[in-house]
């Protein structure tokens, strides 16, 4: 179960982490805890892989390029296939998916052309079409997560 | 503008900031540049809106959220954009993208993305965002998450290495690693 203070740490503070010299500090002011309290608390929730990080979410393609990449890959070649796609140091994100386009995952790659090449790496690797699917906009403003935390 | 120091800035902070009393100072000692730098710059980014937010990202799988469903649309070109906006504004959205259909194989331009607790939840939201933003007409696909191979944050390794300046902190990746790849793209979140 999550503490009220842990519950408030991971979603009040998703948009605007303060940018002051002493962060954490001013966050016990906001909540009328003490900053160990604070400190603590954020060290559990990353032991526990609550968070993933306190950083940056950079825009897509902001820097670099990305793009979204769907393969249909016979169930019993699954493992190996994602498994291979997982190794490339582009890789972010991959995922089993249920549809007949079954692994999905994010490259990000400091060139389109790079980017290119390690698709078609991956299509060598593991025998199976690429389909790349970049992204043409992005209509979401606010990439933070609600959490529903009341249940 | 950005310059070397931003992208060494990013580097130094996409694994994330150390939980410790005066963070930014500590990732200043890293650049050898000083705390104030450190906060001017992380903040220029944020309204240049290429930090697009800085703070906590939480891994949503671990808090219960297990439902992830990825739904693809076919939306008329014309409509796209103002469809997009309008379930981007939808509370369960996390994320919305048009991409280029596929011909045939795949004829779908619009990605959203729902998280919920369970599969139940996930398909009452989106039978309810379907209705609120009149989506009935385009064909869809649910693509539910099954097994998560991978997931990290977007790593972007440093355009230019300065003198020792290689970050010590790249999840996951050995120093040989990291050095081989500084001068192209580490490795990655949400």
């Amino acid at each position: 179960m999550l503490a009220p203070l842990h519950k408030r740490l991971l979603n009040d503070y998703q948009q605007d982490f303060p940018l002051s010299p002493t962060p954490y500090r001013d966050i016990a002011e906001q909540l009328g805890v003490s900053e160990d309290e604070v400190l603590n608390a954020f060290q559990t929730l990353s032991e526990q892989q609550m968070i993933s990080r306190i950083g940056p979410v950079i825009a897509p393609n902001s820097i670099g390029n990305s793009a979204l990449v769907a393969m249909a890959v016979p169930d019993t070649d699954l493992a190996r296939v994602a498994e291979l796609v997982s190794a490339y140091p582009e890789v972010n994100h991959n995922y089993e998916r249920e549809n007949r386009f079954n692994l999905w995952f994010v490259l990000i790659a400091d060139s389109e052309p790079h980017l290119k090449a390690v698709i078609a790496d991956i299509e060598t690797q593991t025998g199976y079409p690429a389909m790349l699917l970049p992204m043409l906009a992005d209509y979401f403003i606010n990439l933070g997560f609600e959490l529903n935390l009341h249940d | 503008m950005i310059d070397a120091i931003d992208f060494q800035l990013i580097a130094a902070v996409q694994a994330g900031l150390p939980i410790a009393a005066r963070p930014y100072a500590a990732i200043a000692e890293q650049l050898a540049i000083t705390e104030q730098d450190v906060i001017e710059r992380l903040a220029r980014l944020k309204t240049q809106g290429l930090i697009k937010r800085w703070g906590v990202v939480v891994k949503h799988r671990q808090l219960g959220y297990r439902a992830n469903a990825m739904i693809v649309m076919d939306v008329p070109d014309e409509w796209v954009a103002r469809v997009g906006a309008l379930i981007s504004q939808q509370a369960c959205v996390n994320l919305c993208y048009q991409r280029p259909r596929q011909g045939e194989v795949w004829p779908y331009n619009l990605y959203c993305m729902i998280h919920g607790k369970s599969r139940e939840v996930v398909l009452e939201q989106w039978a309810e965002l379907r209705h609120a933003c009149n989506l009935c007409e385009y064909p869809f696909e649910v693509l539910f998450s099954r097994r998560c191979f991978k997931q990290r944050g977007a790593l972007y390794a440093r355009p230019i290495a300065n003198g020792d300046g290689l970050s010590p902190s790249l999840a996951g990746q050995s120093r040989a690693e990291e050095i081989k790849n500084k001068l192209s793209f580490g490795v990655h979140f949400a």
